[in-house]
């Protein structure tokens, strides 16, 4: 299968005030493939995560230089709107975050802000379609008007998926999303992956080295700000170039 | 090990003793190639016996690598060059105990050549190949426990020397026969003994391609070096 250019960073520097958080980050990510970050603690992959939605817009005392490009467009340039953008590219974060609403309302709330439909049967068929992709139709299906933090953990991550994937994005940045969950809310969520990646561009931050491993078709290791090493999954666990990506994945060095 | 340590400790044990699993392993190996050699070269029938007793305590060895090497790729999910170094160990082990059953064929060589009433004087072409092989099993394990890519390659090349003296073996044998048939039953088991010689080499030189790919992550570039085939001799 040969992949497209979905995403491609350039010469990124991100600076918190005085300090820099990130250096010098070049690193493409192909469409309809799972990218994996990983890293020590504080190397900036969550940060570098946040540059792709313009998370980190609101941060106070931030500077982004360089270009993130989705569709070759840099989505810093002015005439982007940050709403918008914010559709294409979804996001899930490491603690299952429902809203205090029903599970329907919480697929739906994403729909109703953009206005992505016309009535109220054409919403039910976002909001099925979303959980069944999401695989938790036929668990929440006789009970969608309960609230969505009645779900266990890792339905609650489903949920959050579902509600993603809802506004029809066309990149999912997870951040952790399997930090809280057991084994097997676990495996579910990284089988969703594999199935979401036939129709979306994944990027995800996990400490999980295992998950990366299992998940991903391209693994970057971040360490200290930088990127050290990109490259195909299987290659960077068997065989990879750097020492210092060496060290972290065998556990060398913390 | 020349990496440094893991944050884990454990994880350095385990991987130490399989190392130390299969320095043991290659030393009995050594020692069975040294008797049967001795067995054939002073048509000694207690001694074949003894390596071909032996035997299983190899492949008893050969199985506690294999156990403990499953085991570790199950508890310590191994990745990188600890993951190569496991999957190596694995098939080192099995590559030592292909030598081992050679040295076993060997042997069980020597006890039909003490039944052989009529038995040309062959020089030392036997104990020169055997000379070889081991040296080469020697310095490939040399090169797998120090971790010696240059070492791994010098083996890698000195295969092409060994097929080479098997290869004039051959004909020397080929020689005798043709001179007087008397010699037929005598070199046709030293034929045996030396193809046993020469397939060692081989599983040296693929221990060596192991060492490299531990080591590099990659195999040898350029092919294996090869001398002229066997099908060069024959009778006319």
């Amino acid at each position: 299968m040969t992949s497209q250019s979905k995403i491609q960073i350039k010469d990124l520097n991100l600076f918190y005030a005085d300090k820099q958080a990130l250096f010098d980050i070049n690193v493409e990510v192909m469409e309809k493939q799972v990218l994996a970050l990983i890293g020590p603690s504080g190397c900036g992959k969550s940060s570098f995560l946040r540059c792709i939605n313009r998370m980190n817009d609101s941060v106070e005392g931030i500077r982004i230089h360089g270009k993130v490009l989705i569709d070759k467009k840099d989505i810093y340039d002015k005439s982007i709107d940050v709403v918008s953008l914010r559709t294409r590219v979804g996001m899930v974060f490491q603690k299952p975050n429902p809203f205090p609403k029903s599970i329907y309302d919480n697929v739906a709330y994403g729909p109703r802000i953009h206005h992505l439909f016309e009535t109220k049967a054409e919403l039910d068929y976002v909001v099925e379609k979303s959980l069944r992709r999401a695989g938790l139709w036929e668990e929440v299906k006789d009970r969608l008007e309960h609230p969505g933090t009645g779900l266990s953990g890792g339905q609650q991550q489903r949920l959050c998926i579902a509600r993603a994937i809802a506004v029809n994005p066309e990149i999912i940045l997870m951040d952790e999303p399997c930090s809280a969950l057991d084994p097997i809310a676990t495996a579910k969520v990284e089988e969703l992956i594999d199935e979401l990646r036939e129709k979306y561009t994944i990027i995800i931050v996990t400490h999980n080295l295992q998950q990366a491993a299992r998940v991903s078709q391209q693994t970057a290791f971040f360490h200290l700000g930088r990127l050290v090493e990109a490259g195909e999954t299987g290659e960077i666990f068997t065989n990879p170039q750097d020492g210092r990506t060496q060290g972290y994945i065998t556990g060398r060095f913390g | 090990m020349t990496e440094s340590s893991h944050i884990v400790k454990s994880f350095d044990l385990d991987l130490e003793h399989l190392n130390s699993e299969i320095t043991n392993m290659g030393e009995l190996v050594i020692q069975q190639l040294e008797n049967a050699l001795k067995a054939v070269v002073s048509n000694d029938s207690a001694l074949a016996h003894q390596v071909i007793d032996k035997d299983p305590e190899i492949d008893e060895i050969e199985h506690s690598i294999d156990t403990f090497a499953i085991r570790t790729i199950a508890l310590r999910q191994p990745v990188a060059s600890d993951l190569r170094a496991v999957i190596s160990a694995l098939k080192v082990s099995s590559h030592l105990e292909r030598i081992a059953d050679y040295a076993t064929n060997i042997a069980k060589r020597a006890l039909s050549l003490s039944e052989v009433k009529y038995t040309p004087s062959i020089g030392s072409a036997v104990p020169r190949l055997m000379r070889l092989a081991q040296d080469m099993i020697k310095d490939v394990l040399h090169a797998y426990i120090n971790r010696d890519d240059t070492k791994a390659k010098e083996v890698w090349e000195r295969d092409v020397e060994l097929d080479e003296m098997y290869m004039s073996f051959l004909r020397e044998l080929l020689t005798y026969m043709m001179e007087d048939p008397r010699n037929i039953n005598a070199c046709t088991q030293f034929l045996f003994i030396a193809k046993n010689i020469e397939r060692i080499g081989d599983h040296a030189t693929n221990i060596a391609e192991l060492v490299h790919y531990l080591i590099s992550g990659h195999a040898f570039d350029e092919p294996r070096p090869k001398g002229e085939g066997e099908q060069k001799v024959i009778v006319t």
